[in-house]
């Protein structure tokens, strides 16, 4: 089993990057559970939500405590909030960023998907949309197929510029 | 078709192919999604449902009433606060033998103001007459809620049903969705005391001792048949579709030495402690409860039992530990655990199989 936790703030669309990425995994064949963890979390404090995947079907609902991946859409929320915690020795952690971040003991990946998302003019109410960005960025790492990402993504949404993004992100992600 | 969905957007997957005339809601946290999709189901004009937005969870539950006694299905949807404050309809509508089927998002009850899950809401509504089932997958509550409507509608019971699903932890989460080609699964909706509304008459009279009494007993003869007609839609389901069911959903049970007793999702969690258990060499199994009313007879004699109840009735003890011991006299170990959407995983359960002491309550987190 795979275990994938999404950090970001609330409003940015966390849980749509867990429920696309899960959407994705099953679109590949696989099982997958997206699970947000709901608190009394408002609009901009940092939130998390769970992908699940594996080959067998899934009986866990709890939370993560111990993911291969960590990811981070909104890299403010390491300033208060332990990313790495409980991250498997040798974990990856991708964090939308314009710059690379050191996490030593782990394997760090950076994008930077609000450029992305800014440069199609792909926002609401002005914040930009970074979980479609995301899931081209995770079909790099080779998470999902790139095909089962941009199925995904036209599943949930019907405007092509999501799609786009992800493409960018596929591109621009040095992996 | 097979598709990835919440456990709400699946309950109104289901309501949307069983099709009721009448869908009566008000929306709360974790509910809101199953009635938010039926609404704009409703107002894609995909259904030909009357879809009545009320004031009060009270006034959903009496409009159902007023529907379903005119003879047509009706569906509503509520968690917590707002399936207590249906309470006095919920009486209502089990005694005037209305089929309303109608979805509860288990969660906690305040204060403090709290949306997790719990099983103690739906518990603290077991004695109105209704039926009870608890699911434990997205799948379970999509395939549950279609055959709610079958066995609420069966002349042999003409009695409400809930489908209980855990707050955020099931309707929440997204997992696999295989949708039916329904087909004739639930036949068309006949109530043998609907009332003409074109041949207005006085209804519902002063009832005396001796009348009453009898309509009492009905219930629950009706009751007591539910378990034939759940058994027998639940093996129809079966042959239609590929997906088989019973009053418990048993996992390494039959040559277990100890057997783990819960609801809903930490039913499924509790088969990967099994899982973990086995390999130690403890001769584990799982029994998920999937039928609460009518109660399932229960095959646990010479199991050590351990009892997870994600509910409490204060100054009592957990109601399913309570309930088994009353049905099978079989002491067990209790442990109270996961209210209010306490976390509870595989191996927290794991531990409470290896420190089980039989007879006695243990408060997870708490009185350790």
């Amino acid at each position: 089993m795979y275990e994938i936790r999404i950090h970001s703030r609330g409003g940015q669309g966390g849980v749509t990057a867990a429920r696309l990425l899960a959407l994705a995994a099953f679109r590949d064949g696989k099982y997958a559970t997206a699970c947000p963890f709901y608190g009394a979390e408002r609009r901009g404090a940092p939130v998390v939500s769970f992908v699940r995947i594996d080959d067998a079907p899934i009986k866990i609902y709890s939370q993560i405590r111990n993911p291969d991946m960590v990811v981070v859409l909104d890299a403010s929320v390491m300033e208060t909030v332990d990313v790495l915690q409980g991250l498997k020795k040798g974990g990856s952690v991708l964090v939308n960023s314009e710059h690379p971040h050191e996490f030593p003991g782990f394997v760090s990946h950076h994008v930077d998907l609000t450029d992305i998302a800014l440069a199609k003019n792909l926002a609401i109410a002005g914040t930009p949309i970074v979980n479609t960005p995301f899931l081209g960025a995770a079909a790099k790492l080779g998470i999902v197929s790139f095909e089962s990402a941009k199925q995904a993504i036209r599943e949930m949404f019907s405007d092509e510029r999501n799609v786009q993004v992800a493409e960018a992100a596929y591109k621009e992600m040095v992996i | 078709m097979l598709t990835i969905a919440t456990g709400n957007k699946a309950v109104a997957a289901a309501v949307k192919q069983a099709h009721p005339s009448v869908v009566a809601a008000y929306p709360i946290t974790p509910q809101t999604e199953i009635i938010e999709q039926v609404a704009n189901f409703v107002a894609r004009k995909e259904i030909a449902t009357e879809y009545i937005p009320v004031e009060s969870e009270h006034s959903a539950m009496a409009a159902c009433i007023g529907a379903s006694v005119t003879g047509v299905r009706t569906f509503t949807a509520t968690s917590s606060h707002g399936l207590l404050y249906m309470h006095e309809m919920l009486h209502w509508a089990a005694g005037a033998r209305l089929p309303i089927v109608m979805a509860n998002v288990n969660r906690a009850l305040g204060p403090g103001w709290n949306t997790w899950a719990e099983h103690t809401d739906a518990f603290s509504q077991r004695d109105t007459g209704w039926l009870q089932v608890y699911v434990g997958t997205v799948q379970e509550a999509y395939d549950v809620t279609l055959m709610a409507f079958r066995i609420a509608e069966d002349e042999r019971v003409l009695l409400p049903v809930m489908v209980n699903l855990d707050g955020f932890s099931l309707s929440h989460i997204m997992q696999s969705l295989d949708t039916v080609d329904l087909g004739d699964f639930i036949p068309p909706i006949r109530l043998p005391h609907a009332i003409d509304v074109n041949n207005p008459m006085g209804y519902g009279p002063m009832t005396g001792p001796a009348d009453y009494f009898k309509f009492r007993w009905d219930i629950e003869r009706s009751m007591r048949d539910a378990r034939d007609v759940i058994r027998e839609t639940e093996e129809e389901f079966a042959r239609r579709f590929g997906r088989k069911y019973g009053p418990t959903e048993d996992y390494q049970c039959e040559d277990a030495d100890v057997v783990v007793v819960s609801m809903g999702t930490l039913g499924k969690e509790a088969e990967v402690a099994v899982d973990i258990l086995r390999k130690e060499g403890i001769k584990a199994g799982s029994m998920r409860l999937r039928w609460f009313r009518p109660f399932p007879d229960l095959d646990l004699k010479g199991k050590e039992v351990v009892v997870i109840d994600r509910d409490y009735s204060f100054g009592f003890g957990g109601v399913v530990a309570a309930s088994i011991k009353a049905k099978t006299g079989i002491e067990c170990y209790n442990v109270i655990a996961g209210l209010g959407g306490q976390e509870v995983t595989y191996d927290d359960i794991a531990d409470f199989v290896r420190n089980r002491k039989i007879g006695e309550e243990m408060w997870f987190g708490v009185s350790e």
